[in-house]
């Protein structure tokens, strides 16, 4: 059937001309996109390349390197620094955790209990952000100074004791244990955590709380079925913003810690810049990046949430 | 309808759409008429709202040629085309108020002085005296009807040569949308241009516009005045969308200026010039009749039953009480479920399920189609977006 | 029982809030000690003498000011890039959608060591110079996609008809974008722009790496941390804290005045 309309059909041109968006129109994303992409291409995507080669050189700093496709670098870095690996996945696996479980009541609190406290409790939240990082670190060197009140009252309720029997604190000493540079870890990604969690809990429609209720749900129930299921985009995204960066970090372990509690983001330090060891540098780097990715792809998989850009 | 070669007219002449290898409107040809009301018609889906962007060039038609009066615009940018948009849910500007949303096309056109104009819109469109004063409000602290009605001023503050809405009516409720389909009427009486209005509400098509063009699958199916197109569907989806119809199937008898038809036995007429196909004789012929066309007797009292009217037997399998009207579902030989509508002037209370009964009418009401389509087209799209 | 019961989570919330707060009132109260050697770790003396003067040590509010010219920077060139990506990302179909996203998001899902080693790799091998530039360089590459996230957050929102309106009531292309777009996208870009700000301000590991002999604010600490803490330190740390929350709070309080005096 064709249409039946006016003007009669005649006057429609037996092959109707085909007419195309022009190509300065097709153009204009890829304009915006130029400058930008080209930035990433050429600092970060280049230097990934500079440093793949990097890793494979051999020499010295007074012969200079040479690529020379060295690949034993790679396992001699993994095998020497194996430990420091395992201890930055263990601490920042253990930051992450202390963080959910202490973010969580916070970002729930203020998505649903506070009130018209919610947004001074978010101002207090983002509030110590302004206050650099490092300064705050070195905060907790006077906070958790061996003598001090709070190592005190710790160690009188016998929680040292606990944490000696577990092996991260020693005698009556919080300082450069493995507790303090957790303990930091936690501290400096902790609003990582809460912002996520505060974001898709405040979506969440309170209705669902009471409609759950009424479907004869306990408190307890409501919470396992329907708030945690559906806080759970804010839960992947905080737990990865939070492991991340803990990582891949030293300032903690440099500032809290002790020779004891190097993580591998120590060890590529000292060796880019005191050790000058370039090769094994970049290849404890590349394995650090390779670990985390891996990591985090198999948890974003599992989890089953993509859209985090 | 005005003459049809006035200068202002809306000329489509072969313009279609496609995205990659779907085809959104197939190639078409449509006049508007200057001054006209025009309605595209159509569930979701079916190119009225594309043929629309094609009209204001948010689209540009991938065959074919765009002309208002004796102008061709198809490649003119919208924002150089004399016609605008009221838009489906009004994409209103948020971060501005009532005013400069009334003001902004005048301010893109370079005119200073506003105000006497915008206050002259408000009028218009009855936003009421307390929009004209400041401080102006801002979109979202208005109601969905004053939204509507600050879309309206904001599109015609420009005098376009056509003003195109997109389901403007489609976020009001049933009481509002009746109330602005009289105010939208009033309007375009008022001002004249020519309105391209864009709804699936077939009773809002009905009421407001001249000319109705039916769109299904990207083609036009039929175009006419309102009641030409409810008379006389000239396909089964027109048929079924537009209200309801009873499609009979049915084997040619005799042809004439009258064309006999036979099904399961009962012999009906209707005039050949109704028939959108032309009937053979020993072929088929879908033959349509509208529910509330159709009469209802008690079986006993067929004898009252004048002669020469369409007659059926059947039994009522249901009815339903409406107020104005009861609704039957007869069950026929004919036809499973014919649907009778009639007055309630004096109820037969011999009229219950169960009862045998005499359906007739007038041969002059009853419209032939082609049996080669699908019977049924149109009727689900109706419910899903009624 | 109950009522503890009944109020465990405002307890526990209200527990964190305190332990996510300790440190800055610790950095507050040490702003007015007096240390007796040369780390500012435990108290001795209530003393105003920092903040009576503040850029007392060398080198700490040049650091300072270098920081804040840095992060200005780095927020206008990551803002300007960022954004024009978020748009191209949402508003256009083209090839390489997909790359384009993952090169985005990587940038986010690496620990900034990797990163930070990886331009210090480029930089050697290219003999190019650490300092002002390579820092500058660094942080727009790391802030960019935090702007692109945001940005794209709120152009994703916005309904595309409002650009049609636009268009179809005569404004051009650069009138749309101008009176319509930008305006509308604006708090998404503000709230990049925010963040980059803070990141790049905040940056330690990648300008540690790439920043050769030039002090920001961060390795200023990072180098006190090692030979001694001024009290200074402290009092701009305390500063930046006040003036944030002063900042923040007289933005509600304008935000509440400006609701209340709109017409019901």
């Amino acid at each position: 059937m064709t249409a039946t309309a006016a003007p009669p059909q005649a006057e429609a041109p037996a092959v109707p001309p085909v007419h195309r968006a022009s190509l300065k129109k097709r153009l204009i994303p890829y304009w915006l996109l130029l400058p930008g992409i080209v930035w990433l291409l050429v600092f970060f995507v280049l230097p990934m390349v500079y440093q793949a080669s990097t890793s494979v050189q051999t020499g010295s700093l007074e012969e200079g390197f040479k690529v020379t496709w060295h690949f034993q670098t790679y396992w001699d870095a993994f095998t020497e620094y194996l430990p420091q690996f395992l201890r930055s996945l263990a601490y920042a696996g253990t930051a992450t955790v202390l963080c959910l479980l202490l973010g969580y009541p916070l970002a729930y609190l203020i998505a649903f209990k506070a009130g018209r406290w919610r947004n001074l409790l978010l101002v207090l939240v983002i509030a110590p952000f302004f206050t650099s990082f490092l300064i705050r670190t070195l905060a907790w060197k006077t906070i958790l100074a061996d003598g001090g009140p709070v190592v005190a009252v710790l160690d009188k309720i016998g929680f040292l004791d606990v944490t000696s029997w577990l092996g991260i604190t020693e005698g009556s000493r919080v300082l450069a244990t493995p507790l303090a540079v957790v303990c930091g870890l936690t501290y400096n990604f902790l609003p990582f955590m809460i912002l996520p969690l505060y974001t898709s809990l405040e979506r969440i429609d309170t209705r669902l709380h009471e409609a759950a209720g009424d479907l004869y749900a306990t408190p307890a129930t409501v919470f396992r079925k329907v708030t945690f299921p559906l806080s759970m985009p804010g839960v992947v995204s905080g737990t990865l913003l939070t492991f991340i960066p803990a990582s891949g970090d030293y300032v903690n372990a440099e500032l809290l810690g002790s020779t004891d509690t190097r993580m591998i983001g120590n060890v590529i330090q000292s060796q880019y810049l005191r050790i000058l060891d370039y090769p094994t540098a970049a290849a404890l780097s590349f394995i650090l990046m390779a670990i985390v990715l891996i990591m985090v792809t198999v948890y974003i998989r599992r989890a089953g949430t993509e859209d985090l850009v | 309808m005005t003459d049809t070669t006035a200068s202002g007219d809306v000329r489509l002449a072969g313009i279609s759409k496609h995205y990659g290898s779907f085809t959104a409107v197939h190639p078409l040809d449509l006049t508007i008429p200057q001054g006209s009301f025009f309605a595209l018609l159509g569930a979701s889906g079916c190119g009225k709202t594309t043929t629309l962007r094609m009209i204001a060039g948010l689209e540009e038609p991938s065959t074919g040629t765009v002309s208002l009066g004796e102008r061709e615009v198809t490649h003119l940018p919208p924002y150089k085309r004399p016609v605008n948009t009221v838009f489906q849910s009004y994409a209103l500007f948020p971060h501005m108020d009532i005013f400069e949303n009334i003001a902004f096309g005048l301010r893109r056109r370079g005119i200073k002085s506003v105000k006497k104009q915008v206050d002259e819109m408000i009028d218009l469109v009855q936003l009421g005296e307390h929009a004209r004063k400041k401080p102006h409000k801002k979109p979202h602290q208005l109601s969905g009807g004053q939204q509507q009605r600050v879309a309206v001023a904001r599109a015609l503050i420009n005098h376009p040569q056509v003003l195109l809405l997109d389901e403007p009516l489609g976020a009001l409720d049933l009481k509002l949308r009746r109330q602005m389909q009289l105010e939208l009427k009033r309007i375009q009486t008022e001002v004249g241009i020519t309105f391209v209005h864009v709804t699936h509400d077939q009773e809002e098509a009905m009421t407001m516009a001249d000319t109705v063009a039916v769109m299904n699958g990207g083609r036009v199916e039929q175009l006419g005045a309102p009641a030409e197109l409810y008379e006389n569907p000239r396909t089964t989806f027109v048929a079924n969308f537009l209200g309801t119809s009873n499609l009979i199937e049915a084997s040619v008898e005799s042809t004439g200026s009258d064309v006999a038809v036979s099904a399961s036995g009962a012999i009906l007429r209707l005039p050949a010039a109704r028939c959108s196909t032309t009937p053979r004789t020993g072929g088929k012929l879908l033959v349509g009749v509208r529910p509330e066309k159709i009469s209802l007797v008690p079986a006993e009292d067929e004898h009252t039953i004048a002669a020469g009217r369409n007659k059926i037997t059947g039994k009522i399998a249901d009815s339903s009480f409406i107020g104005v009207s009861t609704q039957y579902v007869i069950d026929s030989p004919v036809c499973p479920e014919l649907e009778v509508y009639v007055q309630n002037i004096e109820r037969d209370a011999r009229l219950v399920p169960g009862a045998d009964v005499v359906l007739h009418w007038n041969p002059e009401h009853t419209f032939g189609l082609d049996a080669a389509q699908d019977i049924d087209a149109g009727i689900e799209t109706v419910e899903e977006s009624a | 029982m109950r009522w503890l019961r009944r109020n465990l989570v405002v307890i526990a919330g209200l527990g964190t809030l305190a332990y996510l707060i300790l440190p800055n009132v610790v950095v507050t109260v040490f702003s007015f000690n007096n240390p007796t050697g040369r780390f500012n770790y435990a108290w001795q003396e209530f003393s105003l003498d920092a903040w009576k003067d503040p850029c007392g040590v060398a080198d700490l509010c040049g650091s300072l000011a270098l920081s804040l010219q840095i992060a200005l920077w780095a927020t206008i060139g990551a803002t300007v890039l960022g954004t024009a990506i978020a748009f191209a990302l949402v508003r256009y179909r083209f090839r390489a959608r997909g790359a384009v996203n993952s090169l985005i998001f990587l940038p986010m899902a690496m620990p900034e060591i990797v990163m930070a080693a990886s331009l210090l790799a480029l930089f050697l091998n290219m003999g190019i110079q650490l300092g002002f530039w390579t820092i500058l360089i660094a942080h727009v590459m790391f802030c960019l996609s935090f702007v692109v996230a945001a940005v794209k957050a709120r152009v994703l929102s916005m309904d595309p008809r409002l650009e049609e309106a636009a268009r179809d009531l005569y404004a051009g292309p650069v009138q749309t974008f101008l009176r319509v777009t930008l305006p509308i996208a604006a708090p998404g870009i503000a709230a990049g722009a925010l963040l980059s700000f803070a990141l790049s301000f905040d940056d330690f590991i990648i300008t540690n790496f790439n920043s050769g002999n030039t002090v920001t604010f961060p390795m200023f600490v990072w180098g006190s941390a090692q030979r001694g803490t001024p009290v200074q330190i402290n009092v701009i740390g305390t500063a930046m804290f006040v003036i944030a929350v002063l900042v923040v709070l007289a933005g509600q309080w304008a935000g509440n005045r400006r609701k209340k005096a709109q017409p019901k």
